[in-house]
């Protein structure tokens, strides 16, 4: 190989920048640490259950909305037989009524921004709603 | 090939370098406009499309044009356009670029742009739109490379080519059919409401697109051993004088029809460009600029004496490509918005902001534009070695 | 080794791109979703001017339709956003304007706002199908969600009744109405016939804040309804007809 030293040198620092985010935060400890999330709700039960809506719930929110929307369906059954309305901010909301405290803790933590849902949707603590204001898209 | 563009003269190196400051510089605006909204433009709920989708029309029409020089090559066989022929398929590469650009940075929430290819809506116009234009952009690079590239190794194109070619031409004409449709159909908007709408866009694009390729290919001629050839310039040039003398001719028709009918709904957008309505006239002296400046290239180009002369072809082809950016960009986009259908009039002048987004995204056409043109020069110096 | 790279990757991007292509096509010309009624609706409005007119300077039924819609209020003119306002006859009716137009018509302006068409040419030019004709009620309805804000359905509308949001709505909102969403910047929006309160069987907010009770609001499709009644027995117009766009709200002047 030509330049062999160089081409490894390189290589070598390459997978250092790539892995920098586990380097930085075991260094930091900033990641050491799982989200904890507080309900503020006298209601023991979600929608549905919770296993069900730690992997689905951003699923039964775009089912929702494409729902209510578009098929002007604004009921929704759940799997325990109870009917709810589908709407994030008066169903949802209801119950976890402190998006910082509940929503964000995992979302910031896992690094995921989008889908900007609080740029339109308004939260029952109304003084963080003027945080929900993201710029850009 | 495109290592041809990664080195060359000092003039070269500046040019790169003052495209890309120009880039920053729209870049930052964009930015700017991306956190603020397109508010910081000048448009308004009357007037909801402005400098970026005047800049959008225009180009389409530039991107079209290279259907000017391919057509006579290779459907006639009119040798003289050889040369010239690599020139117009990577300007129109660079057009449609500057096309997609333009729409982009109009869009409100630009992170949604792909819901356009996820929920695609082929009642709206603008679905076969980007059909026709992406796909012309492809039709153009692929055409133009590998053109190029068998030239670079003297050796016959491959056979493939030639049905690509022949499909290149009837698709540059409905691109720019396809973006007339854009406003040919809507009812609401009684300007634009018209079936000359096509024609007029193809006439004034056959008309801009080959004298800002003369012009380009001055440049070209200026930098490099590399010329087309003094038979090539001059047909091009008649085509712009036929062109340019149609679109004149259909501008005239469409006012007849306005002003014959004496119907309001229609003359009172005409009478706003070039007589101002209702003490609003923003748009007047553009509209008399443009038609000043199209007789003034009509008058020089129909000539054959004025037209032979170099220097002032240089002049003609720039009267025309100005007259047209004014009369097709500003003039026709802007004015079908004014008056409202509501009938009230909101002016529209772009702000500092927009005119900095719109000339970075020339840079970027230009700059898409020297790297092609770079790569060409570079080759045809090379065998002329 | 059978096959060679250079046929392996045509393959490949050929089998690609068909895969999206077909999954496109089938959103394209396939039909969405939407629940089925039994019977389907044809949702629409008389405004009744000569009712509006009793009170002079009345703004009741756009400041209720504003609240309830978080619609913000922009002072600059070229930004504003509204769902239903007040025009003067020659800009609502333009067609129709004439020098002796009666006092009575030019005493007060009209009622005008999305007219909810049946043949609504901001549909037609959507892109992105944002918005849509439902076919259970026959609103026109805007996904915001889904818009891309590209304006071409402002453009087309004939109306003028669609406004962007050329700038944050939030700091505009005196009071926001928490049950209904605020719009982002970037998303194009008009009257939706308030389709979250008709789900719950309300009147829409401008008909319910009408004190004179000028607006009267129903289903076309019902033989019975108090608005086929009314659209009977008195004389009604809308707005540009000879567009084809067959509007859906009615005007007694």
């Amino acid at each position: 190989m030509y330049d062999s030293v160089k081409v490894i040198t390189g290589i070598i620092i390459f997978l250092f920048l790539m892995t920098s985010p586990l380097w930085y935060n075991l260094a930091t400890g900033k990641a050491s640490y799982v989200p904890e999330l507080k309900i503020d709700s006298t209601e023991t039960q979600c929608v549905e259950s919770t296993e069900f809506m730690r992997e689905n719930h951003m699923e039964l929110l775009n089912t929702w909305r494409n729902e209510v929307v578009r098929g002007g369906s604004r009921i929704y059954r759940a799997s325990n037989g109870k009917e709810y309305e589908k709407s994030l901010t008066n169903t949802c909301m209801n119950c976890h009524k402190e998006r910082t405290e509940f929503c964000s803790k995992c979302h910031d933590y896992a690094g995921v921004k989008k889908p900007r849902c609080w740029n339109c949707h308004n939260e029952p603590n109304l003084e963080t709603s003027q945080e929900g204001l993201v710029y850009g898209n | 090939m495109i290592e041809y563009a990664l080195s060359g003269t000092k003039k070269y190196w500046t040019l790169i370098f003052s495209l890309i400051v120009i880039i920053g510089i729209g870049f930052t605006a964009y930015l700017y406009q991306l956190r603020e909204g397109l508010g910081i433009t000048g448009m308004s709920r009357d007037v909801s499309w402005g400098l970026y989708i005047a800049q959008f029309t225009f180009l389409v029409g530039v991107a079209a044009s290279a259907v000017m020089v391919v057509l006579p090559y290779y459907l006639h066989n009119y040798k003289a356009f050889g040369k010239m022929t690599i020139l117009g398929e990577f300007l129109a590469v660079s057009s449609v670029v500057m096309c997609g650009l333009f729409i982009f940075v109009d869009i409100g929430q630009p992170s949604r742009i792909l819901n356009t290819l996820l929920y695609p809506s082929p009642r709206s116009v603008f679905f076969w739109d980007f059909i026709s234009l992406g796909g012309y952009f492809l039709l153009n690079l692929v055409i133009g490379w590998v053109s190029l590239e068998s030239e670079r190794k003297s050796v016959p194109p491959p056979s493939w080519i030639k049905p690509l070619i022949y499909l290149s031409i009837p698709w540059a004409i409905s691109i720019h059919t396809v973006t007339a449709f854009i406003y040919s159909g809507l009812g609401a908007r009684s300007f634009w409401f018209t079936a000359i709408m096509a024609p007029r866009f193809l006439a004034s694009a056959f008309a801009a697109g080959p004298a800002l390729l003369i012009l380009l290919t001055f440049i070209v001629r200026k930098v490099s051993t590399f010329d087309p050839g003094k038979e090539a310039i001059q047909t091009l040039a008649k085509i712009v004088t036929y062109a340019i003398i149609i679109n004149v001719f259909f501008i005239l028709l469409e006012l007849f029809t306005a002003f014959y009918s004496g119907i309001e709904e229609h003359t009172q957008h005409f009478e706003y460009l070039f007589f101002g309505l209702h003490g609003k006239s923003a748009l007047v002296p553009f509209m008399w600029v443009s038609i000043i400046l199209a007789i003034t290239a009509i008058i020089l180009l129909v000539n054959p004496r004025t037209r032979k002369k170099e220097g002032i072809l240089i002049l003609a082809c720039i009267a025309v490509f100005v007259s047209i950016w004014i009369e097709k960009g500003m003039g026709l986009v802007v004015t079908g918005f004014i008056p409202s259908p509501l009938e009230k009039i909101t002016e529209y002048m772009p702000t500092a902001p927009e005119i900095a987004i719109t000339l970075g995204v020339y840079g970027i056409g230009f700059l898409v534009l020297s790297i092609l043109y770079k790569i060409v020069i570079t080759i045809r110096n090379n065998e002329a070695c | 080794m059978g096959i060679n790279r250079r046929s392996f990757l045509k393959m490949a991007g050929l089998a690609s791109i068909s895969g999206l292509g077909i999954k496109g096509f089938t959103k394209a010309f396939g039909s969405e979703s939407e629940t089925t009624k039994d019977k389907k609706q044809k949702l629409a409005l008389v405004i009744d001017m000569r009712k509006c007119r009793e009170e002079q300077g009345c703004r009741d039924c756009i400041l209720a339709c504003h609240k309830v819609h978080n619609v913000p209020e922009i002072e600059n003119p070229k930004h504003e956003v509204k769902w239903i306002w007040k025009e003067n006859f020659e800009h609502a009716f333009p067609s129709q304007n004439h020098k002796y137009v009666s006092d009575k018509v030019k005493s007060a302006p009209s009622i005008v706002l999305c007219n909810h068409c049946d043949n609504p040419p901001c549909v037609e030019v959507c892109p992105t199908q944002a918005t849509f004709k439902r076919e259970s009620d026959g609103i026109v309805m805007m996904d915001f969600h889904r818009c891309i804000g590209c304006r071409y359905c402002m453009v087309a509308c004939p109306y003028g009744a669609r406004s962007f949001n050329w700038e944050e709505a939030k700091p505009h909102i005196k009071e926001i109405n928490p049950t209904f969403p605020v719009r982002a910047k970037g998303v194009v929006e008009k009257c939706n016939l308030c389709a979250e309160r008709i789900a719950k069987n309300e009147l829409p907010a401008c008909v319910e804040a009408c004190k004179e009770k000028a607006i009267l609001f129903g289903d076309l499709n019902d033989p019975d309804s108090e608005i086929r009644h009314v659209l009977s027995t008195n004389d009604t117009i809308r707005r540009k007809p000879h567009l084809s766009t067959m509007p859906n709200v009615y005007y007694i002047m």
